[in-house]
């Protein structure tokens, strides 16, 4: 299922059929609320063996104390109500513990969470905005935003400036609810994210998920799907542009524990410079419960420079045959000189070409998310993003 | 009037065995409203003048000069090559996956143009090239020539040729693959950028069967990675009663 594979890539795959290790055995630790119960990384562990530690400035080790360095600001539209709650708010962690160090950090340091509520059949006519911007320092955050019954509503968290920052992040559908979560990083070179965006989907409910990574020096996010009833559909889209010096990890896990679920995952990623580096894991589980699942996940990455570098690995585990369907691909091609000549040739200056190129390949996935408004949104900020660094 | 002109051009391409010349002093002179035909056995170098004129960085110049107007082409990059006036139509043009057709003529078209075409003439100019090419509109929005046919692939090159107007075309075995009716339509579209009188036109080619649709002005025969004969219409009648044995015979 590869194809092109440049130097310096990996690109594995694998399909298992019952027994053996289950997918989410790729954390060496159970899941737990408390960061005690995770041993400090050492780096060569499954979970962590891609991530260059020492650059995490202490948020997997205890050290990186939280001193405010990230400012939120909530904008929501009227019915939607925002508190701040303690750590044993029954709402706080219902979505799933956490499944790393890191993440058990950020569960055991927050001082408040922020919980987000749009009530059950309310249809929200414009997002909520939550932008946290870093101002240089450290900090912790929890945010839940949880979504009634038969409630619609876009969700857009916007991450800026520099920070070392520790966030999770839950989803909670209802019955029936939509939502649509955009998590956008587009961090100052210096900013370190980690963390783990964990959505809970309801019965009937669609989470629609879209990751877009730009920024920062490094970032290492768990996008994680659970299902709590049967019907529940969730798409994950995620784009990524890793420059040279930036680590950009996605590591995702769709649990299908539930009958009649489906999830979709297209993850499309463009590198440039020596030092880039992506990883994205795609596990997903199907459980002997699970029948009728359908679940399908693509990774894509576009090479533009020699030396920079992904490790692309999905996983499928299936423990019941009565499924609908479980597929998963992976590719990973170069901007080859020859296109680039060709493009030249007709007058097109190199870093337009490499732009040209680089729009359309995004384009593709930002045109299945289905917001116009979002759309529009996400190609401004590719053509910015373009415009700044090619 | 337009000139390109190439002087005692030689050209030469690494290879696992070392360094190995392609072209050994070509001379060539190609005015606007001209066509030329170079024909030659393979391997005989005409591909590799295509592509040195173009600038593709595979080919090394060694010796001689290239100039379009005066101007000192092999100074210029490949993409400066092509805002000067310089169009290749490829052989094997290449897949650019992610970027549709009609993005690709209009990013090109404005790069060589200096400022973007105005969109309502645009969609027109376009609409009525690709219909003289019996280009299925549909075309538009697929991604530059991938899952092309070897025909569209050759139309796709022409349509590019006849939006840009370029100075000096080269088109580098552009009848290659085709079947008659596709050589047809695209001998028409030279023809018509001919008729303009505004391009001059090299047409290299392994073949005599497209000169029955592009007649040329001159013919050359290409040998050894030089011009081994010129002459009118006529010289192609020879080389196809008699084929390229008197040129590749002997060291």
């Amino acid at each position: 299922m590869a194809e092109n594979i440049p130097v310096g890539s990996t690109t594995d795959g694998a399909v298992q059929v019952g027994g053996g290790q289950p997918a989410d055995a790729r954390v060496s630790a159970p899941a737990s609320y408390d960061v005690a119960d995770f041993p400090v990384p050492h780096g060569r562990e499954e979970e962590w063996r891609f991530t260059p530690l020492e650059r995490l400035r202490g948020l997997h080790d205890g050290t990186a104390v939280d001193d405010g360095g990230v400012r939120h600001d909530i904008f929501s539209p009227s019915g939607v109500t925002t508190e701040l709650v303690d750590r044993d708010d029954p709402r706080v962690g219902r979505a799933g513990k956490p499944v790393d160090r890191v993440a058990a950090q950020v569960y055991s340091s927050f001082q408040k969470a922020t919980v987000i509520t749009v009530p059950k059949e309310t249809v929200l006519t414009e997002p909520v905005r939550i932008a946290a911007h870093g101002q240089g320092g450290t900090a912790y955050a929890h945010h839940v935003i949880e979504v009634g019954a038969f409630a619609e509503a876009v969700v857009i968290l916007d991450h800026t400036g520099d920070a070392t920052f520790g966030g999770n992040v839950e989803y909670i559908l209802g019955d029936g609810a939509k939502l649509t979560a955009v998590s956008v990083q587009d961090w100052g070179d210096k900013a370190v994210h980690a963390g783990q965006h964990t959505a809970l989907i309801g019965r009937d409910a669609s989470f629609r998920s879209v990751v877009v990574t730009f920024g920062g020096d490094l970032v290492r996010l768990h996008p994680r799907i659970n299902y709590a009833g049967p019907g529940g559909e969730a798409e994950l889209y995620g784009l990524y542009f890793t420059d040279d010096g930036q680590h950009q990890e996605h590591r995702l896990f769709v649990d299908h524990a539930v009958p009649h679920c489906r999830s979709n995952v297209v993850y499309k990623g463009a590198l440039q410079g020596r030092q880039a580096h992506a990883v994205w894991i795609g596990d997903v589980l199907i459980r002997a419960a699970a029948e009728g699942t359908d679940t399908y996940e693509l990774n894509r990455n576009l090479v533009l420079t020699d030396g920079a570098r992904v490790d692309s690995v999905p996983n499928l585990e299936i423990e019941t045959g009565e499924i609908v369907g479980a597929g998963h691909a992976s590719a990973t091609g170069r901007f080859e000189d020859e296109q680039l000549f060709y493009l030249m040739s007709r007058g097109i200056p190199a870093a337009e070409a490499r732009r040209l190129v680089v729009r359309g390949f995004f384009a593709e996935l930002v045109q299945q998310i289905g917001v116009a408004e979002l759309q529009e949104r996400l190609l401004e900020k590719i053509d910015a993003e373009l415009e700044a660094s090619v | 009037m337009a000139t390109l002109e190439i002087h005692d051009l030689h050209v030469s391409v690494e290879t696992e065995n070392g360094t190995k010349e392609i072209l050994s002093g070509v001379d060539l002179t190609v005015k606007q409203g001209e066509t030329h035909a170079i024909m030659g056995p393979n391997g005989s170098g005409k591909s590799t003048l295509a592509y040195s004129l173009a600038g593709h960085p595979k080919y090394t110049v060694t010796g001689g000069t290239v100039t379009l107007d005066g101007e000192d082409v092999l100074e210029m990059s490949v993409d400066e090559r092509a805002r000067a006036g310089l169009f290749l139509a490829m052989q094997y043009p290449v897949e650019v996956p992610g970027v549709s057709v009609s993005n690709f003529l209009r990013t090109s078209a404005t790069a060589v143009r200096g400022e973007a075409p105005k969109l309502r003439t645009w969609v027109k100019e376009v609409k009525e090239a690709m219909e003289r090419l019996s280009i299925d509109p549909a075309f538009a929005e697929r991604n530059v020539n991938e899952g092309f046919s070897g025909g569209e692939k050759k139309r796709h090159e022409i349509l590019q040729l006849e939006l840009l107007k370029p100075k000096v075309a080269v088109l580098d075995e552009t009848d290659s693959g085709l079947d008659v009716d596709a050589l047809r339509t695209v001998s028409e579209g030279v023809n018509r950028v001919r008729e303009s009188g505004e391009t001059g036109t090299l047409l290299i080619t392994h073949y005599t069967r497209i000169l029955r649709y592009i007649t040329p002005d001159h013919v050359h025969v290409f040998a050894k990675g030089r011009i081994a004969e010129s002459g009118g219409p006529e010289l192609a009648d020879k080389l196809e009663a008699e084929g390229y044995e008197a040129y590749t015979k002997g060291a």
